[in-house]
């Protein structure tokens, strides 16, 4: 791209509102602010939790006491009050959890509805299985029955908990111990609900899993936790939809994904991030502070992560794989938008352990407005990693002279035989290709979505159908009024 | 009537480029801008399609009777005018048939015409290439990515031809062309050429104008049109250079450097 846009008028156009910025009336149950033993322990009574779960919150808990909130990403934001915080919050109807749809509350339905949630015959005919998180408790989930019939485990983590002891105490924390970072650890801690799957030995799962993510209440920090174990052979795609309403306040989102891949396993998970980014003047929004690792536990196991990070005032995300296994394949797709006021850091990490692993990295970051938008990215090959690969590409997108975009990719080979290819680009939106759309009759605002949907297009092809419509319709929304 | 430009002044950061252009286009007419290097025929081009970072500093520009110089880009192109660029950009990730459905729909949509669905553009789209013998492929790919010279320009020409313009300004299309390539995308131009339509061809050199006969020429110097015959003048400045008529020195002969 040439010259920079000096297109007055694009900047005009008022940006558009959080589509998805309602707040539910519903009464819920929840505890009074603030942190300490006690509330750790009424989180796991109130979930009725076996003796093993309180006593590894209660671990990661004196953990956190030690631990120092990290101050290294390329963000700044004024010190959260974690005793300021509810930490835990659930419909007050879910006390008796519903059977069936017809019991769930009709506004947490509408609230769906709203969303555009395929719960009922949608579903079906979209194929897709909704956990639905609402707060803190898992409200409904479908689909239940047919994946039972393939052994599949989809549930919600306290279902698991009582359910699945077993699979719990041998997978939770083995991807992210309870120790790993700050966020992780509180989230270890006080995580209240999330969601579990267990795809049994060679079985390839026949739906996309979806999980929707939705932040409620007021002062409500979430604190899911997700657990996905694909046994040998098996498949799973997965897909993660965030929301959450508009606040002035900043809610603080601190979730942890553990994804385990066993011998000749392969695991998807698709992400479409869309909380609540703030005002137009930085005011409100989420806080999204998560860890999301991958463990490519077997041999010849592959685990993919593709997400489309629209939302929140503040990313902290770097989902990464653990390459342990011989001929194990990790992969990152991200676009990472970010407008007004928004800060995202996000990358990846890529471990290469095992024989013959190999890595792909596919960042693209669009910068609008006075946002920040980082990469930051570890690959590391261990000694033993014999010719491992790795290929790495950042690209940037800038649309306005105000925004920033940096790259900060970071590379440790221990292993002479490696083979590491990094390459980075970074642009602004053309004027030239802004003039040569629009004389063919293409709006301005389209004119943007078109060059810009282009510009992900290697990562929007990684998504699920469905999915990547949806993706594009976010970055349509996040970016309107974007150049200037 | 199709354009009408009166006393047309322009400039582009504070530089005055055109400092009074008169010219009038009839139905049917293909006239040829011709003129040296930096006489402001790619300013006149740009400011009838309404680029943005021209400013008018005076006059009018009427297309069909109505006075566009307060349109947008995109509201004069779905008018109408069609801008064949000399240099076509690559717009990468975008393929080539999204690009082209959404903006002859944006066209079809402000005219009040129905949208074509995805199997009616797609047979559209593949006749029209054929006659220009753009290989299919091209139509999947990003739009002019990686595409030759040849293929920019020939993708230009299926553009008009799909958008079916009143009025078609074809900015040097001659550039970056060999003779073959000139001579298929001066054929596509041909076919296009009808009583309903003008057009204003703009070049450099007189050779594309063996392939495409003008029925007037225009000389462009310094931001004004300074001499205005029929083709035989073209020919002339082919033999004579510009100098004769841009300062006045007879005889002085320039070769075009290709």
């Amino acid at each position: 791209m040439s010259k920079s846009t000096s297109n007055k008028d694009i900047r005009d156009i008022t940006s558009k509102e959080y589509g998805y910025g309602f707040v539910t009336d519903i009464e819920s149950d929840k505890l009074d602010p603030g942190l300490n033993e006690d509330v750790v322990r009424m989180i796991s009574q109130k979930k009725n939790e076996p003796e093993f779960m309180l006593a590894w919150r209660l671990k990661a808990y004196r953990h956190w006491l030690n631990c120092k909130e990290p101050t290294w990403a390329n963000v700044s934001y004024p010190p959260i009050d974690y005793q300021n915080i509810v930490y835990y919050s659930a419909p007050k109807s879910q006390k008796d959890k519903p059977k069936s749809l017809d019991e769930v509350d009709p506004e947490i339905l509408k609230t769906y509805e709203k969303l555009g949630i395929p719960l009922h015959e949608r579903a079906i005919l979209a194929g897709v299985a909704v956990d639905a998180v609402f707060d803190s408790v898992s409200v409904a989930t479908t689909f239940k029955e047919t994946l039972a019939k393939h052994g599949i485990i989809f549930c919600s983590f306290s279902e698991a908990v009582h359910n699945h002891p077993e699979l719990i105490q041998k997978y939770l924390g083995s991807v992210v111990p309870y120790t790993d970072n700050y966020f992780a650890t509180l989230n270890s801690a006080v995580f209240s609900d999330g969601s579990f799957v267990y795809i049994p030995k060679g079985v390839r799962c026949p739906m996309e899993l979806s999980t929707y993510f939705r932040i409620n209440e007021l002062n409500t920090g979430q604190f899911e936790r997700t657990l996905v174990i694909a046994d040998e052979g098996s498949y799973v795609s997965y897909l993660e939809g965030c929301t959450a309403p508009m606040r002035d306040e900043n809610q603080l989102h601190a979730a942890v994904v553990e994804l385990v891949a066993l011998k000749d396993a392969q695991i998807k998970y698709s992400t479409v991030q869309n909380w609540y980014p703030g005002d137009k003047d930085g005011k409100g929004g989420i806080y999204n502070f998560v860890t999301k690792r991958g463990k490519c536990a077997g041999n010849r196991s592959k685990i993919s992560w593709t997400q489309v990070e629209t939302g929140s005032s503040i990313t902290w995300k770097y989902p990464s794989c653990i390459l342990q296994g011989d001929d194990s394949v990790g992969e990152f797709y991200s676009v990472a938008v970010t407008n007004n006021h928004q800060q995202a850091d996000t990358g990846t990490k890529m471990i290469h352990i095992g024989k013959n692993t190999k890595s792909t990295i596919i960042s693209k970051g669009i910068s609008a407005g006075q946002s920040q938008n980082t990469y930051r990215g570890l690959v590391k090959i261990n000694p033993k990693a014999q010719n491992a690969r790795n290929y790495s590409q950042c690209d940037s997108l800038l649309m306005t002279d105000q925004c920033g975009a940096h790259t900060f990719p970071k590379m440790e080979v221990k292993n002479n035989s490696a083979q590491i290819e990094h390459e980075a680009t970074t642009a602004k939106i053309g004027e030239d290709q802004m003039f040569y759309c629009k004389q063919r009759g293409i709006s301005e605002e389209d004119a943007v979505n078109m060059i810009v949907s282009g510009f992900c297009d290697e990562v929007f092809r990684e998504l699920p159908m469905e999915f990547a419509v949806e993706a594009k319709k976010l970055l349509e929304v996040s970016l309107e009024g974007a150049v200037g | 009537m199709i354009l009408e430009i009166k006393d047309l002044h322009a400039s582009v950061e504070g530089q005055k480029i055109l400092k009074g252009i008169n010219l009038n286009v009839k139905k049917g007419e293909v006239h040829a801008i011709m003129g040296p290097n930096g006489s402001g025929k790619s300013t006149l081009s740009n400011v009838i399609a309404g680029r943005d970072v021209f400013e008018i500093d005076q006059g009018q520009i009427l297309f069909q009777g109505k006075d566009v110089s307060d349109y947008s880009v995109e509201e004069r192109a779905c008018e109408g005018i069609f801008l064949s660029f000399q240099y076509p950009v690559e717009i990468p990730g975008v393929k080539n048939t999204v690009f082209l459905r959404a903006a002859l729909n944006a066209q079809r949509k402000y005219r009040g015409e129905s949208e074509l669905d995805t199997a009616e553009f797609l047979r559209l789209i593949k006749e029209k290439a054929s006659e220009l013998q753009l290989k299919p492929e091209l139509l999947q790919r990003s739009i002019n990515d990686g595409f030759s010279g040849g293929e920019k320009k020939r993708n230009e020409i299926l553009q008009m031809s799909l958008f079916n313009p009143t009025l078609a300004i074809l900015d040097e299309t001659d550039s970056g062309l060999d003779i073959d390539a000139l001579k298929t995308v001066a054929e596509g131009v041909n076919r296009l050429r009808s009583s309903e339509r003008a057009m204003i061809v703009i070049t450099h050199y007189q050779r594309l104008l063996d392939y495409i006969k003008p029925d007037v020429v225009h000389v462009l110097s310094d931001g004004k049109i300074v001499k205005t015959g029929d083709r035989s003048l073209a020919l002339e400045l082919e033999k004579r250079g510009y100098g004769w008529i841009t300062d006045g020195t007879e005889g002085k002969i320039q070769l075009p450097s290709m």
